[in-house]
């Protein structure tokens, strides 16, 4: 194992660029609302203008007679969608949108017409004149603000050791943080162009995170044979988890596709990118801490409640972090959901822990300004050396190490514990930190390695790289263990027709289909090593090898995941922790990032560049999610009123200082043959409480409920 | 979008012609006026381009600073003169959305932006100046960027622009080409309070189109600044936005000209301030003391009322910058 680890890290591998970087800047990289089909048509849904109640009627004469219109679908004249039934066992909630399906309005935006035009602004303009009449209910969308609302998921509180002991020590404190509701907004909006082949075969060009999980969902909707329908996402333009189901504007296109017999495309707009597709939650949180005078915890007490839709619940883990980031002997969690009449929330990058997060590296940088510890020596006079959870061994953890490399290189020693105590310029100057943990995840995947006669390596499965570099990723190991430059090596993903691969998500891409590719070329060069007999050579002349046996390539298709034994034995995590230095302006409250350094232990790192933008990536959402991004809602109306990127704010290049990637580096040998864990939840979480905890070093003021706008420091 | 005719006008006397007709609206560098026409804010049945007017000088008249109304943003910005003489101008300019933006938007367009009350961008929402008669979704909504001076019950919509408060600041006049002739108009006077009328965001009538601004000759120069308090460092409209300007001889302030952005349904000029500053010395608490007067009959709503608080910080602040304490 040790000897597999060293070789695979190419010492070639630090510093190569992306492998599709220029064909992205450049405009060559084709997404999924760039294809052209033969007659391609266009799609446009009008969103319900309510909150909650039914639709009784939908004026769509206009719209028909507008000049270009092809069909304009409503839920009264929409041909059914074999696979949209209404499950047959009743159940507390109706279940996901089945778009055009029946009258009900679960929220604002919902989707309840589509216009088919043969250009874009016909079927935008048409779109504008259909009208619907509605039979109006009460809605709710205030988000919870107590632990009395909601119900629990997973019923039960989860307590280890003793319950609220934190009550007890003494040193304590208890306080509410909020994280309102967050969208995740890739710059590609969500786009699909679906296009019939037959009565019973489609294509489909979509913004997906899993090419076959897609297939097979639309499969399933329109009563169809997986194998007759492909996904085709070769590039995709951000998604955070956004695009790890299928929504109802896509099965909306496909419907249309058929009803028109045209290609249909339908592009989202940036405002139905708040209301359907996902969000993260707004989620109320209560911590309770408590700690003897040494520092050591005594207790935490973590209480969430998430917002979820009325017809769907979502549940994810804030409070999970409690329960695994420190060695604490009692810890008590509470979790909820509250329904309302918003779109279903879904993954947001760092899920749950990015959220938890905040709330538990908040109220641990409270405490160390209780016992006078500085927050560092907290954190490691409570460092967990087995999951505190089950006791397990990690399968590698060099958290303290990242401690220590981050604290250096942001100049720790320059931070003062009294609040406000420094000054600059005529701007405060405060230090913070935090970090996170994300489970260290290795799905199953399979690979395709075929070694052609020019010697070049073709590598195939069906994975999609949503920004992190995967591809490039890919192509480093495979050189590696081929021995063959990165210029031979050619990494075909992003197709449901390819090899299995799960969907991007969860940070488990390159530990599984890496873990894939390795298993892949070794065999690969293994049975190259076997045709020249004589136990082979550690670096084969393949193209002559080729040639010389009177062979047109040679391939292996190989499926690879962790071993149970593994799993078993070992709790698997990635750790990070960001340091941050900020300026807050004393009298207009504005908050400047001076510098960030973000430390990431997942392992060894493959891709040093790829890695260490995407820990940059991952530092700056978390620094959206600490000082802008707020989606918000006017409850009268229960419609979100900054739906746009004028009003919905994301970080932009001049809130971004020099940003400093660390990586522990060391490989863990457990969970693949490289050593390499994911990364892109940690980079994000932990990042808000490091701004939200500099800025009260530099004022004085302790902001829970995020974002942290210049009106809450005045 | 709705279908539209689109022409390009080839002289002054034939916009002016052409936009007496109801339905005509003019596009110069249709940042604001596109985006308004996706959502459906507005449908004109005709545009007409006023690109190719020789509308885009600046240079030096009798009368000052002469700046033609398709001078794009960026330029005005980055001119000599400008940057010379109305610094001011210059910091407000590029202070203002971003560089793809102000490389399309031109001096009357910036004029002539509307407000970015979310619930007028919406045509789901009540709101009185797209709808007149619907309602003003802002009070009793989300008003935090809304405004807290000159407000009605009818509408409490900020103006957007950073350039407008800096002319306000700096005495600029318009100059109007109408169906009747030529009219100047000072540059406090061009824009509007909601009042009965939302739907008005100024006093240019039918058939009128803007020429130029001219920005008379001042000792500001050396101590001029913009302050523009936003949400994030760029790409965001003001919470408060301050231009500063004062004429300081022999440390005492002979002249003051102070003009706020996001706080009123116009750029909102501080005639009182300026009185009281005249004469003074350019203290930190000279400064503190006139900015209080500044907020005088301001009235906060539901989410805005930090504006009472940032609002006179933030001109302390610029007078500050501008007199050199920081
Ligand atoms: C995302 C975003 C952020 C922005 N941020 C800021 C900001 O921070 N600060 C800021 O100040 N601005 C900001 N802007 C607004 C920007 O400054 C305006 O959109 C721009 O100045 C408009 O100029 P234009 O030439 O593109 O106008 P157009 O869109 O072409 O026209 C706007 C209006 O002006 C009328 N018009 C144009 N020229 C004349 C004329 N000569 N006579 C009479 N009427 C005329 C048009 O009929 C139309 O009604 C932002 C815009 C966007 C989209
Ligand atoms: S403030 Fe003015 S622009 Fe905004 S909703 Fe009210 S009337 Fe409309």
């Amino acid at each position: 194992m040790e000897e597999a680890i060293k070789t695979a890290i190419p010492s070639s591998a630090d510093g190569m660029s992306r492998i599709d970087g220029r064909a992205k800047v450049t405009g060559k990289a084709k997404y999924a609302a760039e294809y052209r089909p033969d007659g391609l048509a266009y799609g446009v849904l009008a969103g319900s203008t309510i909150a909650k109640g039914t639709v009784t009627a939908i004026d769509i004469a206009r719209a028909e007679k507008a000049p270009g219109v092809l069909a304009v679908v409503t839920h009264f004249n929409s041909p059914k969608v074999p696979g949209h039934q209404k499950p047959k066992k009743p159940t507390k909630k109706a279940g996901p949108i089945l778009v055009f399906n029946d009258n009900v309005i679960h929220y604002n935006g919902q989707p309840i017409a589509m216009v088919i035009a043969d250009t874009y602004e016909r079927a935008l303009y048409a779109a504008s004149l259909v009208k619907a009449t509605y039979n109006k209910q009460a809605h709710d969308t205030k988000p919870p603000s107590d632990i009395s609302m909601g119900i629990a998921p997973w019923g039960k509180d989860s307590v280890r050791g003793e319950a609220d002991a934190w009550k007890n020590a003494p040193f304590k404190l208890e306080q509410e943080y909020v994280i309102p509701t967050e969208v995740h907004n890739p710059m590609e909006l969500h786009a699909i162009i679906a296009k019939w082949d037959g009565a019973d075969k489609l294509t489909v060009w979509d913004k997906t995170q899993g090419t076959q999980a897609t297939r097979d969902d639309i499969a399933k909707a329109f009563n169809i044979p997986a194998a007759n329908v492909q996904v085709i996402a070769k590039f995709v333009g951000g998604a955070f988890g956004s695009a790890l189901q299928v929504w109802p504007h896509e099965i909306a296109a496909i419907l249309g596709a058929k009803l028109v017999r045209r290609p249909v495309k339908l592009v989202l707009h940036r405002q139905d990118m708040f209301t359907s597709v996902g969000h993260r939650p707004y989620t109320w949180q209560k911590v309770g801490i408590g700690a003897t005078a040494d520092g050591k915890l005594v207790g935490i007490t973590h209480e969430a409640v998430g917002q979820t839709s009325t017809y769907e619940d979502f549940a994810e883990g804030p409070i999970n972090v409690s329960k695994g980031l420190y060695a604490c002997p009692n810890v008590t969690t509470r979790y909820k959901l509250l329904s309302l009449n918003i779109g279903t929330p879904t993954w947001m990058r760092g899920p749950g822990e990015a959220t938890g997060a905040f709330a538990l590296e908040s109220a641990l940088d409270e405490l160390s300004y209780q016992v006078k510890i500085d927050p560092v020596q907290l954190r490691l006079i409570n460092y967990a050396k087995v999951d505190p959870e089950n006791g397990k061994p990690y399968s590698s953890k060099y958290l303290d190490e990242a401690y220590k490399m981050g604290a250096d290189q942001i100049g720790w020693e320059n931070r003062r514990q009294e609040a406000g105590a420094v000054k600059k310029d005529g701007w405060l100057v405060g230090y913070g930190m935090g970090g996170g943990m994300f489970g260290a995840y290795r799905d199953s995947a399979t690979v395709k390695a075929v070694m052609r006669a020019d010697g070049t390596l073709l590598l195939q499965t069906a994975v999609t790289d949503i920004g992190p570099g995967t591809g490039t990723a890919m192509v480093l190991i495979a050189a590696d263990i081929m021995g063959l430059p990165a210029d031979k090596i050619k990494f075909e993903m992003g197709d449901s027709s390819l090899p299995n691969a799960p969907m991007q998500g969860g940070s488990a891409t390159t530990a599984t289909v890496g873990g894939a590719v390795y298993d892949a070329c070794t065999e690969l060069k293994q049975k190259f090593q076997k045709l020249i007999g004589n136990g082979g050579t550690d670096n084969p002349d393949y193209a002559k090898i080729l040639s010389d046996k009177n062979l047109a390539g040679l391939d292996v298709t190989t499926q690879s995941s962790l071993g149970a034994d593994a799993q078993n034995k070992y709790s698997m995590q990635a750790w990070s922790v960001h340091f941050t230095r900020v300026l807050v302006h004393p009298a207009t409250g504005v908050v400047k990032i001076d510098k960030v350094v973000s430390v990431a232990d997942s392992g060894k790192v493959i891709s040093q560049k790829t890695a260490r933008s995407q820990l940059i990536g991952g530092a700056i959402g978390g620094i959206g999610m600490a000082l802008m991004e707020d989606a918000i809602i006017d409850h009268r109306y229960g419609r979100y009123v900054n739906n746009n990127f004028a009003d919905y704010h994301v970080p932009v290049n001049a809130d971004i200082p020099q940003m400093e990637a660390l990586f522990v580096n060391k490989p863990d040998s457990h969970i693949n043959a490289m050593g390499a864990k994911g990364m892109a939840e940690i980079s994000l979480i932990g990042m808000a409480a490091a701004v939200a905890n500099a800025v009260f070093n530099a004022t004085g003021k302790r902001v829970r409920d995020l974002p942290i706008t210049p009106d809450k420091l005045i | 979008m709705k279908q539209f005719q689109y022409v390009k006008a080839s002289s002054n006397a034939g916009v002016i012609t052409a936009i007496s007709k109801p339905g005509t609206k003019i596009i110069a560098g249709g940042t604001n006026l596109v985006d308004l026409m996706k959502r459906g804010v507005t449908a004109p049945d005709r545009l007409v381009d006023i690109t190719h007017l020789p509308l885009k000088s600046i240079n030096i008249t009798g009368k000052g600073l002469h700046i033609g109304a398709l001078a794009l943003n960026s330029v005005v910005a980055e001119n000599a003169l400008v940057v010379e003489k109305h610094p001011l101008l210059a910091m407000a300019l590029k202070a203002g959305a971003s560089p793809q933006l102000r490389n399309m938007a031109t001096v009357g367009g910036n004029m002539m932006q509307r407000t970015r009350c979310t619930y007028f961008y919406d045509t789901a929402m009540p709101c009185n100046k797209r709808a007149p008669g619907t309602g003003c979704g802002a009070i009793g909504g989300i008003n935090r960027m809304h405004a807290i001076f000159g407000t009605s019950s009818k509408c409490i919509a900020v103006h957007p622009s950073d350039m407008c408060v800096a002319l306000a600041a700096l005495d600029a006049t318009v100059i109007i080409a109408g169906p009747k002739g030529q009219r100047t108009l000072q540059f406090t006077e061009f824009h509007r309070l909601p009042g009965e009328h939302p739907e008005l965001d100024n006093h240019l009538a039918t058939g009128e189109m803007i020429l130029s601004v001219e920005i008379p000759d001042n000792n500001f120069a050396k101590n001029s600044y913009y302050l523009k308090v936003r949400d994030r460092q760029s790409y965001a409209f003001a919470l408060v936005s301050v231009a500063a300007a004062l004429d300081i001889q022999n440390g005492v302030i002979r002249g003051a000209r102070l003009a706020m952005g996001g706080v009123a349904h116009k750029p909102w000029r501080l005639f009182e301030v300026e009185k009281s500053l005249i004469g003074k010395k350019p203290t930190e608490e000279n400064f503190a003391q006139a900015a209080q007067l500044a907020m005088q009959g301001a009235k906060a709503y539901e989410y805005n009322a930090f504006k009472l608080k940032l609002a006179p910080a933030t001109i302390a602040e610029a007078l500050k910058h501008a007199s050199g304490l920081v």
